[in-house]
């Protein structure tokens, strides 16, 4: 089966995050108030052909940690589903 | 014959010239060594040159830890031979999991160009050896990511067991403790943000870095078996 896979790399609770808090200085002075807690990461999409949703979810987990995330700084959400095929 | 060191080379490292110069000006034989080789071939020390690895893609030395050459650098890091990284190269070094934590991206995102002031902490490191503790070393610093991070355990480890070879008198980039510089437990492989060897001439503004890279090449010596 082919899996469309989003990995979403966030910094860790507690890890300084100089992007977010620069962009959160920045918005009131564009006139957008009340925002807080903005945070920085990146999103990694790719498709993976693995036998079945837990087979694959396993193969991302390992990925995550032993290549798209420092699991020093870094924290990661997997969402996966099967391919959408295209219609005939 | 005189000590041999290999110096790593990834596609887009861009300090390997410098650290061979510098090894031949102090008197030793330097090589350099790409990354795609499964050996390091007769090293009696390794230097993981500054520079930008594999173009720092996903995170700086995320991709170069994969290069053949690291597994041959793991080995001889293992066996106690001395490995220094330099810059990109304690990135590389902490991606590999052969230094502990992380570098990130500096506090107030800023690049950071120019000397600093390092103070050298402890002596016992095989980039540290003929320094004195307490001496402040002018070396220069360049670099986006040189922000130290690591778990509090871990940065109690370094400290009580004297881990920290180098501080900033001045902290230039938001490095917890203000660290500029680190070893393993064996105190054989060390990484550090600064440049020493940018600072080995008067040309250069600084001549500090000679006794961080003459340590290296007396470390190299006794790896070598050379009498002292």
């Amino acid at each position: 089966m082919m899996f469309d896979v989003v990995v979403e790399v966030r910094l860790r609770a507690g890890i300084a995050d100089p992007q977010g808090a620069t962009i959160e200085r920045a918005l009131p002075a564009l006139g957008f108030d009340g925002v807080t807690g903005v945070s920085v990461g990146k999103s990694i999409r790719f498709s993976l052909q693995a036998a079945d949703e837990s087979a694959a979810h396993a193969v991302v987990t390992d990925l995550c940690h032993r290549f798209l995330t420092n699991p020093v700084i870094e924290d990661s959400e997997i969402s996966l589903h099967p391919a959408e095929v295209a219609a005939h | 014959m005189a000590t041999n060191v290999a110096v790593i080379r990834f596609p887009g490292t861009n300090c390997e010239f410098d650290v061979v110069e510098v090894v031949q000006q102090l008197g030793a034989q330097a090589q350099i060594v790409f990354h795609d080789e499964p050996s390091l071939g007769s090293a009696d020390a390794v230097v993981i040159a500054g520079g930008f690895a594999h173009g720092d893609y996903l995170r700086p030395g995320a991709i170069a830890r994969f290069s053949p050459v690291m597994e041959a650098v793991a080995s001889f890091a293992q066996s106690g031979g001395p490995v220094v990284g330099i810059c990109n190269g304690f990135q590389v070094l902490t991606e590999a999991n052969l230094l502990p934590g992380a570098l990130q991206k500096n506090a107030g995102l800023k690049f950071r160009c120019g000397f600093t002031e390092l103070r050298v902490e402890n002596s016992n490191s095989v980039l540290t050896s003929e320094a004195q503790v307490g001496e402040i070393l002018s070396i220069p610093i360049n670099h986006f990511e040189g922000n130290y991070t690591c778990s509090s355990e871990t940065l109690a480890e370094l400290q009580g067991e004297d881990r920290v070879l180098f501080r900033y008198v001045t902290n230039p980039n938001g490095s917890v403790d203000d660290i500029a510089g680190i070893c393993n437990e064996g105190r054989n492989v060390v990484g550090l943000m600064p440049h020493p060897e940018r600072a080995c001439h008067d040309l250069l503004g600084s001549r500090d870095g000679i006794v961080l890279m003459s340590s290296l090449l007396h470390a190299a010596g006794l790896n070598a078996g050379l009498p002292n």
